[in-house]
């Protein structure tokens, strides 16, 4: 089943409530994919310094500050729960290297200027508690949370996947094309770190991207060349983007006011952000992307 | 008498407009703050009036018999699905498959209504004053689907005997779906539905579409295939 959940501010009112409108709007999709949640959600750029998010597993971050501070010198580390956000103006590169090739025990979710990514197993409403979702503020998130069909329940497994700078994607489906996808991206230098099938579409999302096509393009030849069912909510620096496959076998639901777009497997999902009612409410067509 | 879905539990309400005391006058309900709930006037079956102030979720007064049920928002995915009776009132947009398997009853929808609209209907009468999506009255058997807006592509595909009327434009036939006459019969019987609900609409600005008859009719052509 899985549920999906996205929100864009169109303006700036709600900034700082950002992450507790997150943060409900994954809650009330508990139901939907109780196995494991996650969200990215995006705070103001930072010009020079870049977000690592990372997951330390069984590394305390004590031991993980030690390793990491033979590497690099200045950096900023804040803790949540499993996960940390480590700020540095050193780039991606040497960074994400190192981390692979020296610091193993841990596994970077996602990086980026503006991006800031967790996701674990266990019930949503734990998840989104012990990172403390509701106290962030940011521009726009989006969520996931899953019920497991074709790979296990491991933080590797959870959604978003983030697979380029500031890229993420969820999705609510399953894809059937992903392994001959995947073997394709490999030879053209897209790195994998699951069997997941989303992961395939985030990669192929990526290579687009970094092909030079803008996202609107990528989701529409996805049309062409991911084969399944599928919504998915991709999300980038400056919003995101909105697809569902041709037949719309997963739900999706838009709500937009002049404040804030937000888009949900399920419009309980939403009912509780300000001025709702009021809200355009549409379900969005199958096979077109929606980009905000 | 009024409820209240933010005090009130979903099963509590919907048991007790499912078991309505006939003895009472009560006829008529109101519920506050649906949120998107599943289900909600699920079941009904007594001549009762009730009345929604809000978004519901999947299945808002499926199966009903008798009532009438008024949504003052949009509904999520198979509102009035397999009604039997009564009549459902959508003011905002419906999700997909509005209305699907419905036996009987009037279902209107103020706005649009999604994909899949009336798929396999069994006699149900489908008003949709704004356009529908994609593969609306999929396999429909019995009944009408009155579209006064636009059809996305493969409008009535594998359809039996129900028929559809549309007054916009239709972006694609599905399988042995074809233009009919709009004739005397069927304009008569648009009326009436028209006059019932209070539409002032000419049936005569609709074209109607039907089975070829070509798919599900036994061939004597395949006979030596059994």
């Amino acid at each position: 089943m899985c549920g999906i959940v996205g929100i864009y501010l169109k303006t700036k009112k709600y900034e700082k409530s950002l992450g507790k409108f997150l943060s409900g709007m994954l809650d009330n999709m508990a139901t939907r994919g109780p196995d494991s949640a996650g969200f990215a959600i995006y705070t103001k750029e930072n010009k020079n310094n870049f977000k690592y998010s990372i997951c330390l597993n069984n590394l305390s971050v004590q031991d993980f500050k030690k390793k990491i501070s033979k590497y690099f010198k200045k950096i900023k580390i804040i803790k949540y729960s499993d996960h940390i956000i480590m700020e540095t103006k050193d780039k991606p590169k040497e960074v994400i290297k190192v981390i692979d090739e020296k610091i193993k025990e841990v596994s970077i979710v996602g990086y980026g200027k503006s991006i800031n990514i967790f996701k674990q197993t266990g019930n949503p409403k734990d998840v989104v508690k012990k990172f403390k979702l509701s106290s962030f503020s940011g521009t726009h998130g989006i969520g996931h949370t899953r019920m497991a069909t074709e790979s296990a329940i491991t933080t590797e497994g959870s959604h978003p996947y983030s697979t380029a700078e500031d890229e993420c994607l969820v999705h609510n489906g399953s894809l059937s094309n992903h392994n001959n996808v995947r073997r394709d991206l490999i030879k053209k230098g897209q790195e994998f770190k699951s069997e997941n099938d989303t992961e395939v579409a985030a990669g192929y999302i990526s290579n687009k991207i970094s092909e030079g096509n803008n996202l609107k393009n990528t989701l529409t030849s996805s049309l062409k060349n991911l084969d399944g069912f599928y919504t998915f909510i991709a999300g980038t620096k400056d919003g995101f983007a909105l697809l569902r496959d041709e037949i719309a076998c997963k739900p999706a639901v838009v709500a937009e006011t002049k404040d804030y777009v937000a888009v949900a497997s399920e419009f309980q999902a939403m009912a509780h952000l300000p001025n709702v009612n009021s809200a355009k409410i549409f379900e969005p067509k199958p096979g077109v992307v929606y980009n905000w | 008498m009024n409820f209240d879905l933010s005090k009130k539990k979903l099963t509590d309400i919907n048991k007790y407009l499912q078991n309505i005391d006939r003895k009472s006058n009560v006829r008529k309900f109101k519920i506050e703050n649906p949120s998107g709930h599943h289900a909600i006037c699920a079941g009904l079956k007594d001549d009762i009036d009730v009345t929604i102030n809000g978004h519901t979720g999947y299945y808002c007064a499926g199966m009903n018999q008798k009532a009438s049920v008024t949504v003052n928002g949009n509904v999520g995915t198979g509102v009035a699905e397999n009604m039997m009776s009564g009549k459902v009132f959508v003011k905002g947009n419906a999700s997909q498959s509005a209305g699907a398997t419905g036996h009987g009853g009037n279902l209107v929808i103020e706005g649009d209504a999604s994909s899949r609209c009336g798929i396999s209907m069994k006699g149900i009468n489908i008003i949709v004053k704004g356009s529908v999506g994609h593969m609306s009255a999929f396999m429909a058997q019995k009944g009408n689907l009155i579209i006064f807006g636009d059809a996305d592509e493969d409008l009535g595909d594998s359809i039996y005997e129900a028929k559809i009327f549309v007054k916009g434009k239709v972006k694609s036939l599905g399988a042995d779906c074809v233009e009919k006459k709009m004739d005397e019969k069927s304009i008569n019987e648009l009326k009436k539905i028209f006059k019932e609900l209070n539409i002032s609409e000419n049936p005569k600005n609709f074209k109607r579409y039907g089975s070829a008859r070509k798919l599900y009719n036994f061939k004597i052509d395949n006979a030596g295939a059994y």
